[in-house]
């Protein structure tokens, strides 16, 4: 119980600290945008809306900073992340909202076949340990200290321009608009395959690693010795004895990577034209959209948040030890 | 008599026997830089030194200057002129590359630096504190290990019009510091309750003495290890804020190579433009993280002496996934291991084989952690 205090304590504390750094982030910011576009839209901006505006970038000079500070946690609350500039004044999480199904959809996949293929290999190299399957480290170590998006510009020019098997960018064909359609399903995949592909090949190299090197640890322990002293059949010790317990460690990584999926595959979006909440970011930073910038923020900051807790949930369930050397 | 050979096998596995040599301020030194002595490392070590020599001696390398224009030779391919071809305005990208490798080391050698510093104030003080002052270090480290790194630095750089290389390198460390710190937390807290460190605290040592000359030796590996793989860390995202055109085009690196490439239609059909500078940013990368499994084999010796052990047994003719009835069929020939243990008689005939039984099981050394600890 008093671990689950704990965890509780640290997360309501990390959210608060990223929070605040939010507030704070645009206090920073040299000249002042937001007022000077206030004064340019005069008409357009409905007064309720500027009001919410000049909380979230503390310009109401009357106010003293705890009280922008209380007025700022007030509009959070209820949901108001102000209104982007460059998408016409839509209320930001509106604009939030429409970017994130694409890059949760594609991303999260991709992490999960990334995962379960290098945790599969890196299983295999280790169980295999000194032998050829050794050559699959160096491999997939290269693949990710390669730059991400020279990865995938070498793939757009091999695969989508000189090849021509897949769409060099966007998320569907152009004048289609999202419906539930097998049409429109098929254009999304096939518009998500080459992305997808990039994103497991660079990140690929950790997975087999990690894997790789806590199988090596665990097969020295002596449950897997006896396991085959017991003369149960090599399958059996692999999956059932040693990569059960390997395996732990990457489980935990994987809630953590999950929480990246927003937030860490920028890059991607760019290279691809993808119109997800990394795109979103980059083009909020090039239009000066600090209101976005700042809700897109917020929101990868709490996903990993959310990712962090499913990482201490999931080690918690699966390895009680955990919970007895914390508590 | 009889003896089974696992001893063979686990005395692969263990380091030679250390003789007790003449401690000059040479061997302390060497011993101090024990992690590196490995064929990755020093494989690691060697590429990364060719790219340091490049970049200190970048103007005597390079046959133009890195804006030199020739106007007679735009989007040119590889020729005897220019090695690996020019850019649209008649840049020689050879140069530009080798100009370009000033910018990636500096900042991710500053980076490395300034986040390994922080690293160790915190996540050591963290880990001797304990209580609440370590509890609120670590809930600090925390947050920065959530906040994302490089959505913050896009937003932190795209506030300045010209950041500096020395910003550039200080917004990276600050998102880069935070794993190596609890890493070190972690460490430090193992340490603490070591007897050689309660023994200087008896001998009523001050604590600057007990964190700098009892501590710190211990944990240099982990140091080493963060700071390269910080230094990994910084130097893509430098590349990538370049890329993504953050950081201002001045600023010369591979990164800013790439940013022209695709800004000017370099891809797919100019691929001397592109192709090296990502080469050069992967091979940079791939030195420091065989520097890292030297490290990291250092570390934890098992990953090491596991494959070392197999291939042994292979050699011997037993599958090291094979259970207990394993049969040798081939007979041993006299080769030996080469190590101290040969004294254990070889089983001559086909046998059911003892060691089949724990192909992989040394007595583990009694704290694994003690390999940090020479």
């Amino acid at each position: 119980m008093r671990f689950f205090l704990r965890r509780t304590a640290f997360y309501l504390f990390t959210a608060w600290a990223a929070i605040t750094i939010n507030f704070f982030l645009p206090r920073f910011l040299k000249g002042d945008p937001v007022s000077a576009y206030i004064a340019k839209n005069q008409g357009l901006i409905s007064p309720d809306a500027a009001a919410a505006l000049r909380t979230l970038f503390g310009l109401d000079k009357n106010q003293s900073l705890l009280e922008q500070y209380i007025s700022y946690w007030k509009l959070l609350l209820s949901g108001d992340l102000g209104r982007s500039f460059s998408k016409g004044l839509a209320p930001v999480t509106d604009v939030i909202a429409s970017a994130l199904p694409w890059t949760i959809g594609l991303v999260g996949i991709a992490t999960i076949i990334s995962f379960v293929i290098g945790t599969t290999l890196g299983a295999y190299a280790g169980w295999r340990r000194g032998s050829k399957a050794d050559a699959l480290i160096p491999i997939t170590t290269f693949f990710s200290t390669v730059p991400y998006f020279w990865l995938g510009l070498i793939a757009i020019a091999f695969f989508a321009t000189t090849l021509g098997w897949f769409p060099a960018s966007h998320a569907y064909d152009k004048g289609a608009s999202p419906e539930l359609t097998w049409d429109f399903i098929g254009q999304v995949i096939n518009h998500g395959t080459l992305p997808a592909l990039t994103i497991v090949v660079s990140s690929l190299g950790g997975w087999v690693l990690g894997m790789r090197n806590m199988m090596v640890t665990v097969m020295d322990e002596d449950y897997v010795t006896v396991a085959q002293a017991k003369g149960l059949p090599p399958r059996k010790v692999l999956i059932n004895y040693a990569a059960r317990n390997a395996v732990l460690p990457q489980l935990s990584s994987f809630a953590l990577s999950l929480g990246f999926i927003v937030g860490g595959t920028l890059v991607m979006e760019l290279v691809f034209s993808y119109p997800g909440v990394g795109k979103l970011l980059l083009d909020a930073t090039n239009a000066k959209d600090y209101p976005l910038m700042q809700g897109l923020f917020l929101i990868i900051t709490l996903t990993i948040l959310v990712a962090n807790i499913l990482a201490d949930v999931a080690y918690a369930i699966l390895d009680p030890r955990t919970r007895q050397s914390e508590a | 008599m009889t003896q089974p050979e696992t001893a063979v096998m686990a005395a692969v596995a263990d380091p030679a026997p250390r003789t007790a040599r003449k401690q000059t301020p040479f061997t302390k030194f060497a011993q101090a830089f024990s992690m590196f002595r490995n064929g990755k490392s020093i494989t690691g070590l060697c590429i990364l030194g060719f790219f340091v020599l490049v970049a200190i001696f970048g103007d005597l390398l390079a046959p133009y200057g890195p804006l030199d224009k020739d106007f007679s030779a735009l989007r040119q391919g590889p020729s005897s002129t220019h090695w690996l071809g020019t850019t649209h305005m008649g840049e020689d990208v050879l140069s530009q590359l080798i100009y370009g490798t000033r910018g990636v080391l500096v900042v991710g050698f500053a980076a490395g630096i300034i986040a390994t510093l922080i690293a160790v104030i915190i996540g050591v003080t963290a880990g001797y504190m304990g209580g609440w002052k370590s509890e609120s270090l670590s809930a600090i480290t925390n947050v920065f290990l959530v906040i994302p790194a490089l959505p913050l630095m896009i937003i932190v750089a795209s506030q300045y019009e010209n950041p500096s290389l020395l910003l550039i390198a200080g917004v990276l460390a600050l998102t880069g510091w935070a794993w190596g710190s609890r890493v070190l937390r972690a460490q430090t807290m193992s340490l603490r309750n070591r007897d050689f460190v309660q023994a200087a605290r008896a001998n009523g040592e001050p604590l600057y003495r007990i964190i700098a000359v009892e501590m710190l030796p211990n944990l240099i590996a982990i140091i080493a290890s963060s700071f390269v793989g910080t230094v990994t860390a910084a130097v893509l995202g430098l590349t990538t804020l370049a890329f993504i055109g953050v950081i201002p085009i001045t600023n010369l690196n591979w990164g800013t190579i790439l940013f022209w490439a695709q800004q000017n239609g370099a891809f797919p059909d100019f691929w001397w433009w592109y192709v090296p500078a990502g080469l050069c940013i992967a091979l940079l990368g791939m030195a420091l993280s065989l520097i890292n499994f030297g490290i990291d084999e250092y570390v934890n010796p098992r990953l090491r002496s596991a494959g070392e052990r197999a291939r042994e047994m292979r050699k011997k003719g037993i599958k090291v996934t094979s259970s207990v009835t394993a049969v040798r069929t081939t007979p041993t020939s006299g080769t030996q291991p080469d190590d101290g243990a040969a004294s254990a008689p070889r089983h001559a005939s086909p046998a059911v084989d003892l060691d089949a039984v724990t192909p992989v099981a040394p007595p583990a050394p009694a704290n694994p952690d003690d390999t940090t600890a020479r």
